[in-house]
């Protein structure tokens, strides 16, 4: 490759520097326009031209690559990475963003091992200095983490294994001994002590496979609905997981933009933590709906109202405001279109239609939003809980469609509930309720709903896709 | 270790500057912030493809091109995968004015 080695005199060590330099720039103003809705798609093309900037630049400036192999992994990457995303459906984007997410870990936790192979193949392991081989086994904590915890999120999300938190006996010690191992297999590793057989490549694959399990032991006991908090501090762990790679392999552009993205998403975080009123300690370690939830359930019961459709549709017709209120089973339902539909038959009828989006709806931050926008919805329909709470008195009917704890008034009223003092929207003081819903099993929480006895509240039961249909056609004929 | 403490200066620096990017975000931007952020993360594929590299012969060293071969192909799945579907969530995104835009 002739040319090849023409452009490679090019560059020199300055010169990669600062085209590292010109990419990180472009992620920083990618990221800041990606804030905002009139920018964002700029942003996310400015960032995939640092990415590319970046790219290019290692590939040129390295000496002997190997560069037939670097190929075949970005020209299989490529393909893999493009028809996934154009075959995804818009209801399994959660898994989509795990999944894409535990392979960045994996990415890192590779780098840092393709490192360390070659100290040991160079013989160099024990005339290595400590701090790197520390750094070494920091990056595969964080990137084997990132990655099984993000194939954990990605089943759980998919159906693969059930989203309810997961608990056994002992749990607590479990994890807490498996922490305690990793940190001593580390520290033995880079500390280059060795104990009879177990050499540094030995302690090297125990403490990755420790950190491999302490990923998987610590996101099973979280439960489904408090995957938006989960998926975001993943997202988060993967921009830490870089940045570990950029000082095992001293490379100030993987650092920055680790960076980058580890405090953007623990930021992403801190959002979806308050929006349930609750501490990231608490959402990792309290697995949602257990013992304390049973205890509570006594408060709320009596008896549910079923409304049959054509009665909704009465209630629906006559109305003068909707308010829809989309959970995770609009999702699961693939019910927005159907949805999308309503809102435009109630508008023709001269209903005023909104949706009140809580901002940890679904599983995953937003992805409400990105339904509804999938079926059309204008964004100036979509409304944020504290924009439609205030005034939720006026509203004739609260279509709620297949959401549960975000709409529960025990929040706000049963100081024995789980979920007490999480902010949620406050359907139950709309003039009318209909909750679109299966059955009468508690949600993903396992928290019962006193808003399903209320004397304003009806219950339309059914999948919610189907009703929703059924109603159009109503309005249709 | 002086270079050491230069990179820690800079992970710092990143740091608080990422704090401050994402102060205030609309939340119907979460999911595509998310995802486009994720594809940032893939940054890792500049440390993959350096690891296919290096002053020695790397010819004997099957294990080690396994391994980045291995990581440029998943940074590069999670790289063109999240810019990808970010951008297509973004083109979804659209207000009364400009309807037609087409979702699927």
């Amino acid at each position: 490759m002739d040319f090849m080695t023409l452009v490679r005199g090019f560059m020199t060590k300055p010169l990669e520097n600062t085209l590292y330099i010109v990419s990180a720039v472009f992620f920083i103003l990618g990221l800041k326009m990606l804030g905002k809705a009139s920018t964002a798609k700029k942003g996310n093309f400015l960032s995939a031209i640092g990415m590319l900037i970046a790219t290019v630049t290692a590939v040129v400036a390295m000496l002997n690559i190997n560069i037939i192999w670097v190929l075949v992994g970005i020209i299989l990457g490529s393909f893999v990475g493009v028809i996934s995303a154009k075959k995804v459906a818009m209801t399994s984007m959660p898994e989509m963003v795990a999944l894409f997410n535990g392979l960045g870990g994996a990415a890192s936790l590779l780098v840092a091992w393709a490192e360390y192979q070659m100290y040991v193949s160079q013989n160099s392991v024990y005339s290595t200095p400590v701090a790197k081989l520390a750094i070494v086994i920091v990056t595969i904590l964080i990137g084997a983490v990132t990655f099984t915890g993000s194939l954990v999120a990605w089943a759980k999300l998919s159906g693969k294994i059930i989203s309810k938190p997961i608990k056994y006996a002992g749990q607590g010690i479990v994890n807490t001994i498996l922490i305690l191992a990793f940190v001593a297999a580390a520290v033995a590793f880079s500390g280059k002590y060795y104990f009879g057989a177990i050499h540094s490549y030995e302690l090297f694959g125990i403490a990755t496979v420790l950190s491999l399990i302490i990923g998987i032991t610590y996101v099973i006991p979280i439960g489904g609905g408090d995957m938006p908090v989960v998926i975001s501090l993943l997202n988060a762990f993967s921009g830490m997981a870089a940045c570990a790679a950029g000082f095992v392999i001293s490379n100030t552009v993987l650092i920055v933009t680790g960076a980058l993205v580890g405090s953007s998403g623990i930021i992403l975080t801190n959002i979806m933590c308050r929006a349930m009123n609750r501490s990231i300690t608490n959402v990792l370690f309290s697995g949602f709906g257990n013992a304390g939830a049973k205890k509570a359930s006594g408060a709320a019961h009596g008896e549910a109202k079923p409304i049959s459709v054509d009665d909704a549709y009465l209630m629906l017709e006559s109305a003068g405001s909707v308010l829809i209120v989309p959970g995770y089973g609009m999702a699961v339902a693939q019910a927005q279109h159907a949805v999308q539909e309503l809102a435009a038959q109630l508008e023709e009828n001269g209903t005023e239609v909104n949706f009140a989006i809580h901002p940890v709806a679904g599983r995953m931050p937003g992805h409400m939003n990105v339904l509804l926008a999938e079926a059309n919805v204008p964004y100036e329909q979509l409304k944020e809980m504290d924009d439609v709470n205030p005034t939720i008195e006026n509203v004739d009917v609260c279509v709620v469609i297949g959401a549960n704890d975000v709409i529960n008034p025990a929040a706000r009223e049963d100081k024995s509930s789980p979920i007490y003092g999480m902010p949620v929207i406050n359907v139950d003081k709309a003039k009318n309720v209909i909750v679109l819903k299966r059955s009468m099993n508690t949600g993903f929480a396992g928290i019962e709903n006193p808003l399903f006895f209320k004397e304003n509240t009806r219950m339309l039961f059914g999948d919610a896709k189907q009703t929703v249909q059924d109603l159009v056609a109503q309005f249709k004929d | 270790m002086e270079n050491i403490i230069m990179l820690i200066l800079v992970l710092v620096l990143a740091s608080f500057l990422g704090f401050e990017l994402i102060s205030k975000v609309p939340s119907q931007l979460h999911t595509p912030l998310m995802s486009g952020s994720n594809a940032i993360s893939g940054i890792t594929i500049v440390g993959a493809v350096l690891s296919l590299g290096g002053s020695f012969t790397i010819q004997n060293e099957t294990f080690r091109v396994i391994l980045g071969t291995l990581a440029v192909f998943f940074a590069t799945i999670n790289v063109i995968g999240g810019y990808a579907v970010t951008n297509r969530m973004l083109g979804m995104f659209s207000s009364k004015k400009d309807d037609k835009k087409v979702g699927k």
